[in-house]
């Protein structure tokens, strides 16, 4: 590990991937026994990402998320209790069930939504960058997106945009070698998309998306970069979807060797084994286990609990009233 | 009151409302220096400098995206899109962004945002900058449409528009930019969702958009030498519409005719008539006209874009239709 990462942080990284890894394992069980409706897309294997990036930001930075988004709002201090109603449908979700898996949002947090419309949050952030420059609140604003987000004309324009203004932002590409069901070897002739960085003479960065010390340590330059004024950075890490682009997703199209032994790519057994390396005690480890346990239990009780929306809510906050 | 044209009284609300809120600012392409491409935007960069009056890269769907964003986090933007029919390339921000942010997250957000763009044909722009694409808008919960018609509205709705703290579509006619009108010197507010009765009248009730009002005007004054009284309805907003007063209109004169610059099929014109058909049934006297552009392209050379677009000789052939309908 990291020398400038303390024993502390250390476990605060772990504590924050397991919080995300869980919480989307028992989602995944709950769907797949009827419980949620709807899609869902599950951050399992790149929790790693979201956790690295967002251990940089405070609760006035903010971010945009995407589709595959329950990983961001956990990092970014999203509470299990009121995203598992989300999810469920109900009235007390974060947002009273309107929104669900691909839009759960919680400004408050400074979290500008999960987006099902893939690229649509890297030219939104721009928008977070421009308000703290504007506003002189040393803000910034970090937009994740995936390896397929970056084949879009949102895109292009959004790095474009944010280098001729000097935003304080970070695009962070979350690559996990897969647009949905294609692979990056079709869909773009770059091997890294950082690469396209350096088009809009944008700083870039390539770190392992599998690794959080590394992801922190490296969102931690560009967000500083942003920070003080430097503009904005394309921050690239690899990473591996474990599971299918959403959970009707068989993959099939997916080399065998790719989703077995997937241990080789956790996140979470590394951090665990620098840990125990340096020092952490397995009791340490098993009470933030325990803990986590406890409180997803209670979120499961909680959404299963929560009364459904009142159908007649279906016609309220479209507009904001004056 | 004083006499200025349209294009300056869009400046002067842009102004004020500068002056008068240091979040609201302005983004688009060519705004800053060059004053925009219609010249609505001139001055204003010496007066608030570049960080307010913010020129932009040609991309739309950056711009967009950026004004929803900074909306979203304690802005007021108000973006130019140059010719209404870029929104073509830039619709996310827009159809699946803003106007459903709010909803999307139960209430969570306020987006103070308003997008200026313009619409209309009349100049041989030929297709691509000649359309009027309100309805694209009018079909999409969660937005606010304004069309003014004159100076003081412009004027009054930018500044409602601006303060709204919902995102609003401003449209602005090209055809209409050096039209004078008396402007009041305090500070008038439109209401949102306001019509303007344009001018009373007890026969035939004619519900008129943007700068279709003038013709209006003009074929009401023929029809009067012929004893037909028009009555023409602006409703300045389409987006929330003042149905009641459309309603109570046509409830007098028991004949309606809805007059757009845009295509007919699929109109705002099409949603006019099918809500006082079924509203206001009892009371209708003859089958509703519409008249607007026929189904086509917007043509380049004069002679054939007059062909396709609607103006005041339509507008008094339907008025007469519905008068002597037996």
């Amino acid at each position: 590990m990291d020398e400038s990462i303390s024993m502390d942080f250390g476990l605060k990284l772990y504590e924050t991937m397991l919080r995300i890894r869980r919480f989307e394992e028992t989602v995944c069980d709950l769907f797949a026994r009827g419980r949620i409706p709807g899609f869902l897309h599950t951050y399992v294997g790149e929790e790693a990402v979201a956790t690295g990036v967002c251990a940089n930001l405070s609760r006035e930075d903010w971010i945009t998320s995407t589709h595959r988004g329950h990983g961001h709002l956990i990092a970014k201090g999203g509470k299990f209790d009121r995203a598992m109603a989300e999810l469920y449908g109900k009235a007390t979700g974060y947002n009273k069930g309107k929104g669900g898996s691909m839009h759960i949002a919680e400004p408050d947090l400074g979290h500008m939504g999960a987006n099902a419309i893939v690229g649509a949050g890297i030219n939104l952030i721009n928008g977070a960058g421009l308000s703290a420059k504007y506003l002189g609140t040393g803000g910034v604003g970090v937009a994740f997106f995936g390896d397929g987000a970056s084949n879009t004309g949102s895109f292009h324009e959004a790095m474009n945009f944010a280098a001729v203004h000097e935003l304080p932002v970070v695009f962070v590409c979350e690559n996990n070698g897969y647009a949905e069901s294609t692979p990056r070897w079709y869909h773009q002739k770059n091997e890294r998309v950082a690469d396209r960085a350096s088009a809009y003479c944008m700083p870039a960065m390539v770190a392992n998306g599998n690794d959080v010390t590394e992801v922190y340590l490296a969102a931690r330059a560009a967000v500083h970069r942003a920070r003080s004024g430097g503009g904005p950075t394309l921050l690239e890490c690899l990473t591996h979807r474990w599971r299918g682009h959403h959970e009707a997703d068989n993959q099939s199209y997916r080399p065998k060797t790719e989703i077995t032994d997937l241990d080789r790519f956790c996140p979470i057994l590394k951090l665990k084994t620098q840990l125990l390396e340096s020092g952490v005690k397995e009791t340490a480890i098993a009470a933030i286990h325990e803990a986590i346990e406890t409180e997803l239990q209670a979120a499961v009780a909680f959404a299963e609990s929560s009364p459904l929306p009142d159908p007649s809510s279906a016609r309220s906050d479209i507009f904001t009233s004056r | 009151m004083t006499t200025m044209t349209y294009r300056e009284a869009i400046r002067l609300a842009l102004r004020e409302e500068l002056r008068n809120d240091e979040r609201v600012y302005l983004l688009g392409e060519d705004i800053a220096q060059f004053g925009g491409s219609f010249k609505v935007t001139l001055g204003l960069l010496e007066e608030f400098g570049s960080k307010r009056i913010m020129n932009t890269p040609l991309s739309e769907t950056a711009i967009l995206g950026a004004a929803v964003g900074s909306a979203a986090t304690g802005l007021i933007p108000v973006a130019e899109i140059m010719y209404g029919d870029f929104f073509a390339v830039a619709m996310d921000p827009v159809v699946n962004q803003a106007a459903k942010m709010r909803y999307m997250f139960g209430g969570k957000l306020t987006l103070p945002l308003t997008i200026r763009s313009t619409l209309g044909g009349r100049r041989g722009a030929a297709a691509q900058h000649s359309q009027c694409l309100e309805a694209w808008f009018f079909h999409i919960p969660g937005l606010y449409i304004a069309l003014p018609s004159n100076p003081a509205d412009a004027r009054g709705m930018l500044k409602t528009a601006i303060r709204e703290p919902n995102p609003v579509i401003f449209f602005e006619n090209k055809m209409l930019y050096n039209m004078k009108g008396e402007v009041p010197d305090e500070e008038t507010l439109v209401p949102i969702g306001q019509a303007n009765v344009v001018c009373p009248g007890t026969d035939v009730t004619v519900v008129a958009i943007s700068d279709m009002v003038q013709y209006a005007v003009k074929a009401a004054e023929t029809l009067a030498d012929e004893g037909i009284s028009v009555e023409i309805i602006d409703p300045r907003w389409i987006s929330p519409m003042d149905w009641d007063t459309i309603y109570a209109s046509v409830q007098k004169t028991g004949r309606l005719v809805v007059v757009h610059e845009a295509n007919l099929t699929g109109g705002v014109g099409a949603e006019i008539a099918a809500r006082v058909s079924r509203q206001c049934f009892d009371y209708l006297q003859a089958p509703i006209e519409r008249v607007a552009a026929c189904d086509s392209p917007v043509p380049f050379s004069p002679v054939l874009e007059k062909e396709i677009l609607p103006d005041d000789r339509h507008i008094v052939d339907a008025v007469r239709q519905v008068y002597h309908y037996q």
